[in-house]
């Protein structure tokens, strides 16, 4: 047999192993994708298969639809402070863990009991949202049987007859569910980063502090450039997740698919899933769904660009 | 008790949600197929005996029946006592499925054609009923109707049925759903507290406002709400413009009138009374962000008076209720100058029970519909199941009920005719959001009267607009 031959014989192969995992792919993954970009210009009721074509009127009317925009805004301010939170944080603590002990005889190390802190911190990460949901539920809960309304009531901070209904307060609601996602994922991020630090070579951070660098020029310095790739990838995927949010918004606040109080924790999938399931809406729903998918896709995108630098070999 | 599943399915048994949406699609093509394909199984079936007054539709002896009923909130005993009293009169041999997976259980017996005689289809997983209707699966019970009552053979069961009940039953114009449960809506307080204390049940908005402020005093909240769920306050606000005026007032609202609540004197007379509750600082400490477990829950350990709610409360809550709690059922108090009298109450049916139409012994299912309108039928219900039927007057007086569903049979009675039931929660959801997200906050004193009647009639306004607001017209 001709090496060519060979080469078109093992080509046929991994076609074949391909040709099924691809077929899968575009069936389950791609289609609906295109099936919604199609009622997307339509007044589907999502009750009926009998529907007409509308054009570009969902799109128009969403514009003007200040429920979504309001959604949107939540979404974009989520961006913003969810991955920056976590990200501080979980990195603040896997450098306290990993390299913030004092370097005495033995060189780098992490705070006395780091070991115990790393599976402390990852133990929010193992529980489900629908569990953190309920955990979250007693602690915001709006009388005095809530954990924060009783502490605070019994340190008299506040008084037992007016509590502060938390999730129906419309500029806390939103705080307190971004407070829930940063513990739930600073744990994970801070193993993440913990990992990468310790692909970083000691005699690096030696070096630094033979040349008498602190902790905060360690970090700045040395750490953090060297982790940049881990950065930008967690950067991505909570960017994704603050774009999201239905999980806790839809069972932590008031309203159908959550939203409340009056849509102050309105995100853009409980706007979509109301108009889909409950109002009826699904042509118009479905063009939510394509605006998320873009703008999900635009953000990506600038992301990675932006935070591109130069990469660190070693 | 308690799981999520069933916590869901009483909250929205007057509405139940159509989270279904998103396989009905499916469903649909699959029914169409059904329906067009195989009819020669038609035949097939016990042999019929035959049919005299005592057996209208030719029930043969010693057949099999097969019941399959939704296992939600209100259990499944009730079917199960059903179940034995059939087969003792008829020399059945009944199966019995209790689930909540109605959907993924029966989808596929509609399918292949061999579906269950009798079925409670209900609660989250519930199949469409407009789908079985229009996939040609539901039985017309008509029949059912038309035969004679087992309490009184001269009267027809569709004489002993509450008003309501036969409207809701149908589906393009055809009588297919019995929605066997009734529900009346008002304030629910515990008897016991109320004796302690000496409070009497108010009877107008001023003697309501007047114990919630002894409440007060007495260190205990006056009114407690489900405030995650505005739909219960929403009850009250409702109501209260029902009764203060009329049911022209409901009408206007459900009609999607321009003056429904702006100019509208009731309706603003109804929203001041609520608001006043909050203003006074009569509501339980925390209520506006409770969900309708923990305020309920909090109401049954004496932290508040009152709570609205529909009658399935006390089934709801059974596990928190206190032994000698003794629930007791409120109409909605007056305002002043109401054109419904004290008594009037809001009620509804719901939970739909079908038979099939490829059923293998459809003369037994509607046989056993027929006996679930009788009196005994019903009363075994509504001791198994603490709640209402659509039988009227269904239940034998001598027989002990808990409390609240006696205190509820009462109120019932007392009401005679003077029953009334809003449909913009059925006909339009997206209005009835907007109305629940002012209540919200209104209940939290971000907003005025005045803010929630503009609110409301915008949300009315932009119903009027909807292409389905030409048909859902009610006179």
């Amino acid at each position: 047999m001709s090496q060519v031959a060979q080469r078109k014989g093992r080509a046929g192969f991994i076609t074949g192993f391909l040709f099924a995992p691809l077929a899968l792919y575009l069936t389950f993954v791609i289609w609906p994708y295109v099936q919604t970009f199609g009622y997307s210009f339509t007044n589907w009721s999502g009750q009926s298969p009998t529907f007409d074509f509308v054009g570009m009127d969902n799109y128009a009317t969403l514009l003007s639809d200040e429920v979504f925009r309001g959604a949107l805004w939540h979404n974009l301010l989520l961006l913003v402070f969810v991955p920056l939170v976590t990200i501080l944080l979980a990195l603040f603590f896997a450098f306290m863990v990993n390299a913030g002990g004092r370097g005495g005889a033995g060189g780098v190390q992490g705070v006395g009991g780091s070991r115990f802190y790393k599976v402390v911190y990852f133990f929010p990460q193992v529980l489900s949202l629908a569990i953190l949901s309920v955990l979250f539920g007693a602690i915001y809960r709006s009388d005095e049987g809530g954990l924060l309304n009783g502490f605070l009531t019994k340190i008299g901070v506040i008084d037992a007859a007016h509590p502060v209904e938390w999730l129906n307060e419309p500029n806390l609601v939103l705080w307190c569910l971004l407070l829930v996602v940063v513990w739930h994922g600073v744990g994970f991020y801070l193993v993440l980063f913990s990992a990468a630090m310790q692909s970083v070579p000691k005699d690096i951070y030696e070096a630094a502090l033979l040349d008498g660098a602190g902790r905060a020029q360690t970090f700045f310095k040395v750490t953090l450039p060297l982790l940049w790739d881990s950065v930008q990838t967690s950067a991505v995927y909570l960017g994704i997740a603050a774009m999201d949010m239905f999980v806790l918004v839809s069972t932590m606040t008031s309203g159908q698919f959550g939203g409340g109080p009056d849509h102050h924790s309105e995100v853009m999938s409980t706007v979509l899933m109301r108009n889909f399931l409950y109002f009826g809406k699904s042509g118009y729903a479905c063009a939510m769904g394509v605006v998320m998918l873009a703008l999900t896709m635009i953000l990506s995108v600038i992301t990675l660009r932006a935070t591109r630098r130069e990469r660190i070999e070693f | 008790m308690g799981s999520t599943g069933e916590g869901l399915g009483r909250r929205d048994l007057i509405k139940r949600s159509a989270a279904l949406g998103l396989i009905t699609v499916p469903t649909m093509s699959f029914l169409s197929a059904c329906a067009s394909g195989g009819e020669e199984n038609s035949t097939k079936g016990p042999a019929k005996a035959p049919v005299t007054k005592e057996n209208p539709f030719g029930v043969a002896k010693g057949g099999k029946l097969d019941v399959v009923v939704f296992k939600g909130g209100f259990g499944d005993d009730y079917a199960k006592a059903w179940e034995a009293a059939f087969d003792k009169k008829w020399g059945t041999t009944s199966s019995h499925l209790g689930t909540q997976e109605i959907t993924a259980k029966l989808q596929p017996r509609f399918n292949a054609g061999n579906p269950p005689d009798v079925v409670d289809d209900s609660g989250a997983q519930q199949i469409k009923l407009d789908v079985l209707a229009k996939g040609d699966q539901l039985a017309d019970l008509t029949a059912v109707l038309d035969s004679p009552s087992l309490d009184d053979p001269t009267k027809k069961v569709r004489d002993t049925l509450v008003e309501g009940a036969y409207e809701q039953g149908l589906q393009g114009g055809k009588f297919v759903v019995l929605k066997y449960v009734y529900a009346v809506f008002g304030f629910w307080y515990s008897g016991k507290l109320f004796k302690e204390k000496g409070w009497a049940p108010p009877k107008t908005w001023d003697e309501f406002l007047a114990v919630c402020a002894k409440a007060k005093e007495a260190g205990i909240g006056g009114l407690a709400h489900q405030g995650k769920f505005p739909y219960y306050i929403n009850v009250v606000i409702m109501d209260l413009i029902a009764k203060k005026g009329g049911l022209d007032a409901m009408k206007a609202i459900d009609n999607l009138e321009p003056n429904a609540f702006e100019g509208n004197p009731a309706a603003l007379a109804a929203v001041e009374a609520v608001y006043e509750v909050v203003e006074k600082g009569l509501l339980m400490p925390g209520t506006n962000g409770l969900t309708h477990t923990e305020s309920q829950t909090a109401w049954n350990q004496y932290k508040a008076a009152f709570i609205p709610s529909g009658s399935w409360l006390e089934n709801e809550q059974l596990k928190q209720t206190p032994e000698d709690f003794d629930m007791k059922f409120l109409p909605m108090p007056l305002l002043a100058d109401s054109k419904l009298p004290f008594e009037a109450i809001r009620a509804g049916v719901d939970e739909p029970f079908i038979v099939p139409e490829k059923a293998a012994n459809k003369a037994a299912g509607f046989e056993f519909l027929r006996s679930m309108l009788s009196r005994e039928w019903s009363t075994i219900f509504a001791q198994q199941a603490n709640s209402l039927t659509v039988v009227k007057d269904g239940v034998d007086p001598s027989v002990k009920l808990r409390p609240g569903t006696q205190s509820a049979v009462e109120a019932l009675k007392a009401a005679g005719s003077n029953t009334f039931s809003y449909r913009y929660p059925d006909w339009y959801s997206e209005m009835d959001t907007e109305i629940q997200n002012a209540s919200n906050e209104l209940m939290a004193q971000r907003i005025q009267p005045k803010e929630w009647i503009k609110r409301a009639q915008a949300a009315v306004d932009k119903a009027a607009k909807d292409p389905n607001a030409k048909n859902n017209k009610r006179a």
